[in-house]
């Protein structure tokens, strides 16, 4: 049985989550003086130990494949790859998800400080005036209470605290910001610049979250391009070494690494007065007393932290009488096309490491276009050049012998491919909630996934393959082929699959339309804050995590005013 | 690709994986290039391997199979050295030492060849002349050549081509054939000029 022990002690701020939203909230609050407690599901973050930058293949026994071949049986131990920054799985050993059976969905998720910000493409992109009145600009989706107006302010501490790359480009679909010096284009990426500007599509220096000057105290990038492996220098933002470790050194700062939230507490008032864990070390139930807590779990955890979060005052879960929370589900639309581009055959070879991804992306192009047969945008994402040979290098490849050999080595580096990322319009269909029948193995309630793409979503990918296949001939080059299937919402990503989950929790100044108001603040519980992708009314083609950390810093703020003026 | 995490967000790292496209053609040697290669054969004459390598998991017939077909799909030719050099072998061995389930398809594989060539021929594969092991090659090597007589073989040289290949490609022989650079840190990024024109003056942008 698990025992019950609980401290006396008050903790000011409890925080639960360690990402983009509760690094953000740590560090905000921290310089601010107040006192957080943070708990994390998993193991603290040791870049000297966790980080494989610089690692070559073949240092490795099993090169990447994994100790006993797993990669090669589709049963990788890994998230994405052996080399990715950790710590982050499909599947969570002992803490499982259903989902119901017309639906298809997959939850990626982060078990370490930093959350899914140590390993993350680092694209820092602002959300547009239209993104924050969506209701207003077209009809569909929900207005969010906060304009862009608003946000503004708080999108340039954001960028001028993590460091993102950029130009001022003056695009509605693009805001600018607060950029360093963009990284020249490669060779095939200006070659895809050119192929937009006969395709009239513009194409812009990439924002990323990565240091093209040296900021506060982290030191420029080295170009190895290997941001997603985790940067020992931090030159590529995560929010364990960007915000936390520099918390940890204020005094400020109490870490519980290893704790599993289980249960919200509240008082007759419907004041959070605790917050019930699970130690996992030593299996016992913990429970820790605060006069604040902010959820930053992530936008399907947090929900099911408050969907679990029973009690006689919220039968429903807390903050939910209004029945929204774990509604509004939404992800990235996710679809991709590369081929091979004869121009770039044969490449004289040259180190185009960079910083890791793309040096040029396609914003959205087309908002005013009264042609397009669906709503909203995406933008486009560009990829190729000499990267590190990894395994699976020449799967797929047939014949053998000389000719395999020079073909590999003509085509290295010849080849370009185009990813869509899309907005999704919440729709009914899409929504997680407690699965009544399966716990983890902590014990806690489960969630299930409802989710459905819509036509909105279909037609766009449609459009999305015929636009790359447009610009790869553009290019001189042959797409691959890939048929469209015939149902177009399968050829979308996945559902969670683009790892962009948001808006289970959203904001609304009617309680009855969403728990959280305008601060991102409970209405029914108001020393309950939520800071993950949770409160946004809407998945902007625009990804989340330059907005989580934005917002978070909003609502980070205000609870620190609020406790100044004794309200929280 | 699109159900498969590895190849969303690094479908650019392994490009190569989406390949299936073009006709092979000849090389442009640069001479990066061709200094790595100068260098990879001097590193692997240094540091040849012990000849008498035991095998983990294989037998020694199986091995030496093994070691013909890693020659076979990825030579040594004037560029740099080929599998063999590379230690395709041994890494196929170890990996299937720690894996009963790549174990089976290797032995299985190495079994199926040997019976194949002493049903047309009366020798194992290893003990086929070279243009009898090619002819086979040019048949298993495609998938369109597949007959219910040949699937398995058909099957097993696709998983002997990806090892092979993976191993080749994750060593130091098999980068420096490709002439991979990066890896290394820089002050600032740049793009040489050279590349750059090559590439414009081969696109429709010329």
């Amino acid at each position: 049985m698990l025992q019950i022990q609980r401290s006396p002690e008050v903790h000011d701020v409890v925080v639960i989550g360690s990402g983009a939203g509760g690094g953000t909230v740590v560090k905000v609050l921290t310089d601010l003086g107040i006192n957080v407690t943070l708990l994390e599901a998993g193991p603290m973050l040791n870049p000297a130990k966790d980080f494989k930058e610089h690692v070559w293949p073949y240092q490795v026994d099993h090169r990447g494949v994994g100790p006993h071949a797993e990669g090669y049986f589709g049963k990788s131990p890994w998230g994405f790859s052996y080399f990715t920054a950790p710590n982050g799985y499909w599947n969570v050993p002992g803490e499982p998800y259903t989902v119901a059976p017309d639906s298809k969905f997959r939850w990626f998720r982060s078990r370490i400080i930093g959350g899914r910000t140590n390993h993350y493409g680092r694209i820092s992109l602002r959300f547009s005036d239209y993104d924050f009145k969506p209701y207003s600009f077209d009809g569909l989706g929900t207005d969010w209470p906060v304009s862009y107006e608003e946000m503004s302010p708080y999108y340039d501490k954001a960028e001028e605290f993590i460091g993102v790359t950029g130009t001022k480009e003056g695009l509605r679909t693009a805001p600018d910001g607060k950029f360093l010096p963009p990284v020249a284009p490669r060779v095939h990426e200006t070659l895809i610049q050119k192929a937009c500007q006969k395709l009239n599509m513009p194409c812009v220096p990439s924002r990323m979250a990565m240091l093209t000057k040296p900021v506060h105290g982290r030191a420029a990038c080295h170009y190895c391009g290997q941001c997603g492996r985790g940067c020992q220098t931090a030159s590529a933002f995560s929010s364990s070494q960007a915000m936390i470790f520099p918390a940890m050194k204020t005094g400020k700062l109490r870490i519980i690494t290893g704790a599993m939230a289980r249960k919200l507490i509240t008082d007759d008032t419907g004041r959070v007065t605790a917050v019930s864990y699970v130690e996992k070390a030593t299996r016992s139930e913990k429970k820790i007393r605060c006069r604040a807590a902010v959820v930053a779990a992530s936008a399907c955890e947090s929900a099911r932290l408050l969907l679990n979060s029973q009690s006689t005052r919220f039968p429903n879960g807390l903050a939910n009488n209004s029945g929204m929370v774990g509604r509004n589900l939404t992800d990235t639309t996710g679809y991709d096309l590369g081929g091979f581009v004869p121009a770039l055959a044969d490449l004289p070879r040259h180190n185009c490491d960079g910083i890791d991804g793309m040096h040029v992306y396609i914003p959205w192009w087309l908002l005013d276009d009264k042609r397009k047969d669906f709503p909203r945008g995406y933008h486009i994402e560009v990829g190729g050049g000499f990267d590190m040979p990894q395994i699976g290098f020449a799967h797929g490849e047939e014949g053998y012998g000389s000719a395999l050999k020079s073909k590999m080595r003509a085509e290295y580096g010849a080849f370009v491919g185009f990813s869509g990322r899309g907005e999704m319009i919440p729709n009914a269909n899409s929504y997680c909630e407690i699965d009544p029948t399966t716990v983890d193995q902590w014990g806690i309630p489960v969630l299930r996934f409802h989710f459905r793409w819509s036509e909105h979503e279909s037609k766009q990918v449609r459009h999305m393959h015929e636009t790359f296949a447009a610009l790869i001939e553009a290019m001189g080059g042959k797409p691959e082929k890939k048929e469209i299937p015939e149902r177009g919402v399968d050829a979308v990503s996945i559902g969670g699959e683009i790892i962009h989950e948001a808006g289970t929790v959203r904001m609304h100044e009617d309680p009855k339309q969403g728990p959280l108001n305008r601060w991102c603040q409970a209405h029914e519980a108001e020393n309950l804050f939520v800071a993950d992708a949770a409160p946004f009314l809407g998945n902007p083609d625009k990804n989340v995590t330059l907005s989580i950390v934005a917002l978070a810093w909003r609502t980070a703020e205000h609870l620190a005013e609020e406790m100044r003026r004794g309200n929280v | 690709m699109s159900d498969n995490p590895l190849s969303r967000r690094e479908l650019l790292r392994n490009l190569g994986i989406s390949a299936a496209l073009a006709a092979p053609r000849a090389g442009l040697v640069s001479a990066q290039v061709a200094q790595h290669v100068h260098e990879a054969v001097a590193q692997e004459k240094t540091a040849a391997p012990k000849s008498e390598y035991a095998p983990k998991c294989f037998t020694a017939h199986e091995f030496k199979t093994l070691q013909r077909l890693s020659d076979l799909i990825i030579p040594a030719d004037d560029h740099s050295p080929g599998a063999l050099a590379a230690g395709a072998a041994e890494w196929i061995d170890y990996m299937a030492s720690n894996s009963p389930e790549l174990a089976q398809i290797f032995t299985g594989g190495f079994g199926w060849l040997d019976h194949h060539m002493q049903q047309h021929h009366a020798v194992d594969f290893i003990d086929a002349k070279p243009e009898q092991q090619v002819a086979l090659l040019d048949v298993i090597a495609y998938k369109k050549n597949e007959t219910p007589e040949n699937a398995p073989g058909i099957r097993f040289f696709s998983w002997a081509r990806n090892l092979v290949t993976d191993a080749y490609y994750t060593s130091p022989i098999g980068i420096k054939d490709l002439g991979y650079m990066g890896n290394s840190a820089m002050s600032e990024f740049h793009v040489p000029e050279e590349a750059l024109q090559y590439a414009l003056k081969r696109s429709p942008f010329a």
